[in-house]
């Protein structure tokens, strides 16, 4: 007994060392930090120096416009973003499910690999087919009558999302394909006895089935999406998009940090940032968790 | 009778369903394509915008500007970015595995309330952490160092809940008891029977680390100002940057991004197996 509590603990402690090391201690870093602001000492000559500030940087962020818009436009690519992705890949996944479709293994392949490619890398690429001097999309959409300006300011946020969706479509449609693959068949074998028709069974059947997974993709999505930071990044740098520099509550940290020196504010944004997502995967776990309990 | 009337119909069917599947694959590859013929072209090629042609084609002469620019500093980058990705990918699949086979084989006090740590751990947003690690480094003075960028990618608590997962469908109970029986330590146990029969697991997270590290852009951004320590990611994002002024940086970046993207391509497309498994298991149940 003692042996296997020993070696337990030997094995537990890489992870739980570094685990604090880089997650417990920078949360209460940044916490610390965000009560901290810096003061120029004399007329600002001698340096500067921390001086505590309370709440400060907290009154300071959230009376700022900026970062009050970034938290705005984090809502609409949430509401744009989260339904086209669960959407598109549960219908993708259910149609490579269907006994109808052909090659599944190509088509799987074939929709993952963007996810091979690094975000910033998938931001150049769109940043490159957005661009109207450069791009045969913009080509063929004006041949074809329609025109779009991806880098104006109604245009910035379908222009964000559609990268993300590019990403992460094929990588979540995989997700619930595998989900799907393991529902039992006798299942549905003796559904279409009982003379359900393929829509019936999908969302009848099939879609209750792998609720779980639909939960865990949501709750991933939304903190990814809370983090939004690398695509805006390429849009706002040099293309003359309507992206600005403080777009994402992300950026405006980043933005605290390294333009203005603003430790603290920074902090303090970071914070804020953390605590919306702590409290919106505490929802969606609360209320998933309670309509479970309402089934059994 | 029924059966004659249903067969255009199935047949209907099945191009509407293939030919939907086929329409999302051409969206999916069309930028892949692109990037592919763009690599071909010179700058002047390229901002012509005849894209999808091999007009202006010139993918030589763009491997050799990639490999003069800045002597060769591409490379270095490329190097840097598998040794990162390499390195701490391995090392975070042998922590998390540990850590997995310990919540997995062991019953000690609080291990729920541990394992319960772990899943929190999944939901903290990591660019939120980024920035007070940079602050964190800079005060040990570890910023600008490959350290900075190694470390914290040694740690993934959804590899600890993966390696849980896997472990219990990997390793019976009873050949740890056998291991035991023949007077096999529990480090050794662990070393020599429960890493080598969770294997495929392991792979899967190294995998999925590897990836994350391959494309992680906020980390480094932060971390790093030597361009000598920059992984591929952080370069090609400095070479756009000065590509506004200077377009003669355009196809640098862009073949520069196709060779980046072509390990993971190949290591996605021949290990299916392992990445799928991984979803699956984060997925089902």
């Amino acid at each position: 007994m003692k042996a296997r509590t020993r070696a337990a603990i030997c094995l537990l402690t890489p992870f739980f060392v570094l685990f604090t090391a880089v997650t417990a201690i920078p949360i209460g870093y940044a916490v610390w930090l965000s009560l901290f602001t810096e003061k120029q000492s004399g007329l600002g000559f001698g340096g500067s120096e921390s001086v505590f500030n309370g709440l400060g940087n907290y009154t300071a962020a959230l009376g700022d416009r900026a970062f009050r818009e970034g938290f705005g436009v984090l809502l609409g690519y949430c509401l744009l973003y989260i339904p086209l992705l669960l959407a598109g890949a549960l219908g993708l996944a259910l149609l490579l499910d269907s006994t109808l479709a052909r090659a599944r293994r190509f088509f799987q392949l074939a929709l993952f690999l963007p996810h091979a490619v690094p975000g910033i890398i998938a931001a150049l690429i769109w940043v490159y087919l957005y661009t109207p001097q450069l791009s045969p999309v913009v080509e063929a959409m004006e041949a074809g009558g329609i025109g779009f300006d991806f880098f104006s300011p109604e245009g910035s946020l379908p222009s964000v999302v559609n990268i993300a969706l590019w990403e992460w479509l094929g990588y979540n449609m995989v997700i619930f394909y595998a989900a799907l693959q393991a529902i039992d068949r006798s299942v549905l074998e003796a559904a279409t006895v009982d003379g359900a028709g393929a829509w019936r069974i999908a969302f009848g059947i099939k879609l209750p089935l792998i609720r779980a997974s639909l939960v865990m993709v949501g709750l991933f999505t939304v903190i990814g999406s809370l983090q939004l930071f690398t695509e805006p990044l390429i849009l706002n740098k040099g293309t003359g998009s309507a992206v600005t520099s403080t777009w994402t509550p992300n950026m405006y940290a980043y933005t605290a940090a390294f333009d203005r020196n603003d430790y603290g504010l920074a902090a303090a944004a970071s914070v804020l940032l953390a605590l919306t997502a702590a409290l919106l995967s505490f929802g969606v776990t609360r209320l998933t968790g309670r309509r479970k309990e309402r089934t059994a | 009778m029924s059966r004659r009337n249903r067969t255009p119909n199935v047949w209907l069917s099945r191009t509407a369903v293939n030919g939907a599947l086929l329409l999302a694959v051409g969206y999916m590859l069309f930028p892949l394509a692109w990037l592919v013929t763009a690599a071909t072209k010179d700058a002047g090629g390229l901002l012509a915008g005849d894209a999808f042609s091999f007009e202006g084609f010139d993918l030589a002469g763009n491997l050799s500007r990639l490999a003069e620019q800045g002597d060769g500093v591409y490379f270095r980058w490329y190097l840097n970015s598998l040794l990162y990705a390499g390195v701490g990918a391995a090392g975070c699949a042998l922590i998390s595995v540990a850590a997995g086979y310990a919540f997995h084989s062991y019953d000690f006090r609080a291990k729920e309330k541990l394992f319960g740590v772990v899943l929190l751990g999944v939901l903290v947003p990591s660019t939120a952490l980024a920035l007070p690690m940079y602050l964190l480094a800079s005060e040990i003075g570890a910023v600008n160092t490959a350290w900075a960028v190694l470390i914290p990618v040694l740690v993934n608590p959804f590899g600890v809940y993966l390696a849980r997962v896997f472990c219990a469908g990997y390793i019976p109970d009873e050949a740890l008891e056998a291991a035991r029986i023949d007077g096999a330590g529990e480090l050794r146990t662990f070393w020599s029977i429960g890493l080598r029969m969770v294997m495929p697991g392991f792979v899967t997270i190294f995998l999925f680390q590897f990836t994350a590290i391959w494309n992680n852009f906020f980390l480094p951004l932060v971390m790093l100002s030597d361009q000598n320590l920059f992984p591929l990611s952080l370069g090609l994002y400095a070479w756009n940057s000065n590509a506004h002024a200077e377009p003669g940086y355009y196809p640098l970046v862009v073949t520069g991004s196709l060779l980046a993207v072509v390990p993971l391509v190949v290591a996605f497309v021949s290990l299916q197996r392992h990445w799928k498994a991984g979803l699956t298991a984060g997925s089902v149940k």
